[in-house]
């Protein structure tokens, strides 16, 4: 019925209330903790190829975050975001996409990033914000992106890139393109008026678009519970009119079969689906704070032992895919490899001054190109007060 | 040529823009069927079908937000707010992501392709929240092109040189003079160049700047000054960011004088921005004090507007007061 209001109409005689609780949407595993499948699951049809790239992909983003956020401590970047025991959420799903697909991230989907190709010598470029960097050194660490690999540049305000994912997913519907686009946020963003806008538009222009919340119990130091009062956020999606499905994020399995059906129904229908997926953020918000004032030790350690790594790890071994002693040193090797890239990046020069103007515009304005003129004699006199740009002027 | 009123000349840029371009898409609240609430967008869901020209729901942010997706992936999408009054729900996708998305990408994305179509601008009896000029926000805004047309002409060559620019652009609407204002348009396709004031009038005494329907007051306080004896330069901004002050400073170098009008309130406007840069770059050739008629600063009044509004008496006291200092 559309007419007069989209709305159902069916009719009773006493007034009858639906509770605020009363869909309850539950949550999928299919991995369990010792690596093997729960009893009725199915494992996705993954090669083995796939589900290795799925596990490097995820012990990488773990080493480098360990590696980073130390540098950040040695005050050797101004900031970092780790996204420990979140790795398999944004890797399970990144991995169920087409390479064509848009991701448009909040800022802890490094997972993702590096599933797509992104490379060690490019995360560190953009850590230190050297010239090399793609985004010029213009924001801050951890605001990745990068057009060759789709996956949109991060910005730090929350929330926005969800409606503008509703109307890039519109534009590749118009433009015929077989591909989706994902965005990921958190369940604090989930609170802006962004998420409320992003999701009623993409269902009413039926937008091929994945919502996939990750639901990680904080949002700094608000828990979810101080956050909405709802069944979390997978419930909203079915007011829009849109599928919805939550998962266990420290699932690997389980997220990327969810996320490969919802990218089917999506291609199929054009509608989006809201996913949200249940994984506990382990580390820190970011290098700038410190849980302890706001949770308990006892709550985090029983949450470390829902490790998504370890868990997936074993169900590699078990098919014989991964071995363990070579894995191992693996790992050990790829300590070395960052630690040598990060040398590389940070000598590596800053941004040209002429990129304090370049790219306001399509073509700096005439007022830019003479504040940056007027800049240049400035530096010029003081040469030692400007010693990133002096020299190269 | 033909004879059209702003709102036909809008529709007609639309029309054209659509037609030439299969990437230009039209959306807003009630812009679909209904051709919008002033019909800018009347028949082009007829002509051009329902992907690309259609109703969006009742969200500022969404609609704003939907814009910088589609315009990113590299189509450019015409975005209709229905009232500049209610830009501010969607102030921070513009101010935060639409002015700052081919910057912090290192030029990796860009929403180069998106306009944003708004009424604005009081003289309706609109009160609060139908009557306001937000365009001073946006000129604090780096990354955004803000532009004003004063009639039907350059509505249509201003409006088609946004949509094929490559920049961001908010394109504010005088809704006062949607039927109000006539003229002879080109049917075919023209542009008007941004960022370039236009020099309407020459005169030698003092220089009137103004932009939107500030202009058509100006033009009365002139014909008021000539009659006194006074002859002054008329100049149409049409564009606040960015703005041409080369063509400002030639005139006030020669005038020496400077009098500035807009709708919007004195503290914080945008003749602000103007009085000193002029100011700073005419200081030795300034006869007088710049003099800025501005609205006052208090919120749209409804039952005082006309004591409110910048109107051509309070411009012709400040052109004689500029010229008699």
């Amino acid at each position: 019925m559309t007419n007069p209001n989209n709305a159902t109409i069916s009719t009773v005689h006493t007034a009858d209330f639906t509770s605020g609780h009363a869909l309850q949407i539950p949550t999928l595993r299919i991995l369990q903790d010792d690596g093997t499948i729960y009893p009725g699951a199915t494992a996705p049809d993954l090669d083995q190829e796939t589900a290795l790239k799925m596990y490097h992909s995820m012990s990488f983003i773990r080493v480098l975050d360990e590696r980073m956020l130390a540098a950040q401590r040695q005050g050797r970047i101004s900031f970092y975001m780790q996204c420990l025991g979140e790795e398999a959420a944004t890797v399970g799903s990144a991995a169920a996409l087409d390479d064509k697909d848009m991701i448009m991230a909040q800022y802890r989907e490094q997972g993702a990033l590096r599933y797509r190709g992104f490379s060690l010598e490019q995360f560190m470029n953009q850590l230190f914000s050297n010239e090399k960097d793609l985004g010029k050194g213009r924001q801050m660490p951890v605001h990745y992106g990068s057009k060759d690999i789709y996956y949109m540049t991060i910005s730090s305000p929350l929330g926005t890139q969800i409606p503008q994912a509703a109307g890039y997913a519109y534009a590749q519907k118009l433009r015929g393109l077989s591909n989706v686009t994902i965005c990921y946020f958190g369940e604090g963003a989930a609170s802006e008026g962004d998420f409320h806008a992003g999701l009623n538009m993409a269902a009413v222009h039926k937008a091929p678009v994945l919502f996939f919340c990750r639901n990680n119990g904080y949002a700094i130091s608000t828990p979810a519970n101080e956050q909405f009062k709802g069944d979390g956020i997978a419930c909203r999606g079915v007011g829009y009119g849109m599928k919805a499905i939550r998962m266990d994020g420290a699932d690997i399995l389980a997220v990327y079969q969810a996320t490969k059906m919802a990218r089917d129904h999506a291609i199929a229908t054009n509608e989006p689906v809201l996913l949200e997926s249940i994984a506990y953020r382990l580390g820190a918000h970011s290098s700038s704070d410190d849980p302890s004032g706001y949770r308990s030790k006892e709550e985090e350690e029983q949450w470390r032992k829902n490790d998504p790594i370890s868990r997936y790890r074993l169900w590699l071994i078990a098919k014989g895919w991964l071995d363990d002693a070579a894995d191992k040193a693996q790992i050990e090797a790829l300590r070395g490899e960052i630690l040598d890239a990060l040398k590389v990046a940070e000598k590596v020069a800053k941004p040209g001054i002429e990129h304090l103007i370049s790219d306001v515009y399509a073509e700096p304005i005439p007022e830019l190109e003479r504040q940056l003129a007027e800049l240049k004699q400035h530096i010029r006199k003081y040469p030692d007060a400007y010693p990133i740009t002096s020299g190269r002027m | 040529m033909a004879k059209m009123n702003m709102l036909q000349a809008i529709n007609n840029a639309l029309d054209l823009a659509m037609a030439k371009d299969s990437t230009v898409v039209c959306f807003g609240e009630d812009v679909g069927h209904f051709g919008g609430v002033f019909r800018a967008t009347s028949k082009l869901q007829e002509k051009y079908g329902k992907d690309r020209c259609f109703n969006t729901p009742l969200t500022e942010q969404g609609i704003a937000g939907f814009a910088n997706g589609m315009a990113a992936q590299g189509m450019k999408p015409v975005a209709e707010i229905q009232f500049a009054d209610y830009i501010f729900p969607a102030f921070d996708q513009i101010v935060n992501e639409t002015a700052k998305f081919r910057y912090r990408s290192g030029n990796e994305f860009n929403v180069g392709g998106l306009v944003f179509r708004t009424p604005y601008g009081g003289g309706i009896a609109g009160g609060h929240y139908h009557s306001q000029s937000p365009e001073a926000y946006f000129a604090h805004t780096p990354g955004l092109k803000v532009i004003v047309p004063r009639d039907p002409y350059q509505a249509k060559g201003l409006l088609l040189a946004s949509i094929a620019s490559e920049d961001p652009v908010i394109f504010f609407e005088p809704k006062k003079l949607y039927r109000a204002s006539t003229g002879e348009v080109p049917e075919e396709y023209y542009e008007i160049p941004l960022g370039v004031a236009e020099v309407m009038q020459e005169g030698k005494d003092v220089t009137v700047l103004a932009w939107g329907a500030q202009i058509e007051i100006c033009q009365k306080a002139i014909e008021m000054a000539a009659a006194k004896g006074i002859s002054c330069e008329l100049i149409d901004l049409r564009s606040i960011l960015p703005w041409d002050v080369d063509t400002v400073v030639k005139s006030v170098l020669k005038t020496g004088r400077l009098v500035i009008n807009h709708e919007a309130p004195l503290t914080g406007g945008f003749a602000g921005e103007i009085a000193a840069t002029i100011q700073q770059r005419c200081f030795l050739h300034l006869e007088s004090p710049i003099a800025r008629v501005c609205g006052l600063d208090t919120p749209y009044p409804l039952a005082l507007e006309r004591e409110y509004v910048a109107d051509h008496l309070k411009t012709f006291e400040a052109i004689v007061a500029s010229v008699q200092f």
